[in-house]
């Protein structure tokens, strides 16, 4: 048995030296950088300055020069941007992800083509979908805007990456566009383990369809529902390539993921930027915890 | 039985409706890539003419080396799938078939690593890749994407470790097999279903991956493919070269697009894997 567990070891220990380098070294240095001054061109010259990258007069939180209050600075902005992006995403992901998943849970002829289909945007990597969409969204040549202007539905071409108005909803639309698939595989994968006699047993009493689907289906798939709506959740706070690639990162759209490689990168402010990052770190942290409670809590009320 | 008619139209309706919207991006995407001149800017979906120039000009225009680019993704991907997969199967063996203390406790870190933001490592992993002498390498790349291709590696290949049976490994132990041989004679050969899923998925990850290879990688001729795609311009702000983006984009997604056509059960299998059973 002493010997079984030298060999479990022997063979994590490749993985584990590797997550430590790549994962746990580098969080614990980002959070201890922090808590000082450095700039991302002299990491030799940084100095230990407590909160102040927090609280202090520049701080991210109880700045004075915030004149129009914190939601209107562009950490608050930033914000508001990723929580807005991922409540709205997520959801629509969710019930639209939850249909296709009922579709393709069908019987009907062409379904493996249908089913190929919806596997395309989830195959095409973010940067090509935000360079699509930006193209087809162009405010002069896109199709989108063309079709839009002779069906009637806008009276004249609209910028849609670039209004303030309308970017973070188009950036929503994109996002819902290419994760929708994963969703509904997810819900599928779920949808195919449910027993087969039930819904017999249901169709035999001359239940109604969309009661079998409320008292039946969901309570079954909940679960598989919540481990996926969960895992986009986690994926949708830390968004950043296709925002900053179809929006041009402007200032109306800054996810925190993006505020903070604005200001450790562009600006070369290690420390402010850290201490965003750390502060996004908690934030996901927190809700992944709040989540499996919920998760964990519906699931014992059953 | 009978399913009444309107209830069929409706379906293949909706049916249409999800493939259109699927695939509408893409093929507009291809036609805007035969395009060229003024005919690029007519929002129309069948180009009049078909030209492969803004092929051919984005293997030969000299301050965008995209053959160059193509070439570092790749190699960056295939070591990323390598190295994972040779820690993934060495540590699932571990975690899957012997039982020993703490194994809980670093599942669930393994899980939590998977989930947490990538920018939460982004300044001790900038000053880890320039003290490894890695900035500006294409290649330095392999060492951040581990972050999220090793765990989910790991995971998935445990649980179809913990499903190969028990018999097969007792077998082995008894005819005097190392634990090395047990892994690779006996268990390997089954794990190659999921070997190719997770390796797939890891592939597509690296391929993907934008925030570090932005960061991490000025030289333009180390650049990545996503990169190179986002940062394609023209003379202007104004003048952006839409034909060479779009053949640009096409070229990337076409393999990926192949790969995951022909491999769809896998891939599904390895998703299903990593968050159902998760």
């Amino acid at each position: 048995m002493q010997n079984r567990n030298r060999t479990a070891w022997i063979f994590l220990a490749p993985m584990t030296v590797v997550l430590v380098l790549v994962a746990a070294w580098p969080l614990g240095r980002t959070i201890w950088f922090s808590f000082t001054d450095a700039n991302i061109n002299d990491l030799g010259a940084m100095q230990f300055v407590g909160l102040a990258n927090y609280f202090g007069e520049f701080g991210l939180f109880a700045n004075p020069y915030y004149t129009d209050g914190f939601w209107a600075s562009d950490w608050g902005i930033s914000i508001l941007n990723t929580l807005k992006f991922a409540v709205v995403s997520v959801s629509l992901e969710t019930l639209l992800g939850l249909g296709v998943a009922l579709l393709l849970n069908q019987e009907f002829k062409g379904r493996n083509w249908v089913r190929a289909a919806v596997l395309v945007p989830w195959a095409i990597p973010t940067i090509v979908s935000a360079k699509m969409w930006g193209w087809m969204l162009n405010d002069q040549f896109g199709i989108l805007n063309q079709y839009m202007l002779d069906w009637g539905l806008i009276a004249e071409k609209i910028a849609w990456t670039a209004q303030p108005e309308y970017a973070l909803w188009t950036v929503v639309a994109v996002d819902v566009w290419k994760t929708t698939p994963f969703m509904a595989l997810l819900i599928l994968a779920a949808l195919q383990t449910l027993p087969k006699d039930c819904y017999e047993a249901a169709r035999v009493d001359g239940v109604h369809p969309l009661r079998v689907f409320w008292k039946v289906t969901l309570p079954l798939i909940r679960p598989a529902l919540m481990v996926a709506v969960i895992f986009r959740l986690l994926d949708a706070l830390r968004v950043f390539d296709l925002i900053y690639v179809l929006t041009s990162n402007n200032n109306s759209t800054i996810s925190m993921s993006g505020f903070v490689r604005r200001e450790m990168v562009d600006n070369g402010y290690m420390g402010y930027g850290s201490a965003a990052s750390t502060a996004l770190f908690l934030i996901i942290g927190l809700c992944t915890i709040a989540a499996i409670k919920l998760g964990r809590m519906k699931l014992a009320e059953d | 039985m009978k399913t009444p008619l309107f209830w069929r139209v409706a379906l293949y309706l909706t049916a249409t409706v999800v493939v259109v919207v699927s695939v509408f991006p893409f093929i507009y995407a291809v036609s805007t890539s035969l395009k060229t001149g003024a005919a690029l800017f007519e929002p129309v979906l069948w180009p009049s003419s078909v030209t492969l120039g803004n092929y051919v000009s984005l293997f030969t225009v000299a301050e965008q080396p995209f053959g160059r680019h193509i070439i570092n993704s790749i190699m960056v991907s295939v070591l990323v799938v390598l190295i994972s997969l040779f820690l993934g199967v060495t540590a699932s063996y571990a975690l899957g078939r012997i039982s020993f203390k703490g194994r809980g406790l670093l599942l669930t870190t393994i899980l939590a690593v998977s989930m947490f933001p990538q920018v939460a490592v982004l300044a001790g992993m900038f000053e880890l890749i320039r003290f490894m002498g890695l900035y500006n390498k294409a290649l330095g790349l392999v060492l951040p994407y581990m972050i999220f291709t090793l765990p989910f590696t790991v995971w998935v290949l445990t649980t179809f470790m913990k499903q190969l049976p028990k018999e097969l490994e007792e077998a082995a132990i008894m005819d005097g097999c190392s634990a090395w041989r047990i892994i690779w004679s006996v268990f390997l050969p089954l794990l190659w279903p999921a070997l190719v899923s997770t390796g797939l998925l890891a592939f597509i990850a690296a391929w993907n991956e934008f925030l570090f290879a932005l960061t991490f990688v000025l030289d333009n001729n180390e650049r990545t493919v996503p990169v190179s795609i986002a940062l394609i311009s023209g003379a202007s702000k104004y003048d952006i070269p839409w034909g060479n983006i779009m053949a640009a984009s096409v070229l990337v997604t076409v393999p990926l697009l192949v790969l995951v056509l022909v491999f769809q059960k896998k891939i599904v299998s390895g998703l299903t894997a990593g968050a159902v059973k998760g």
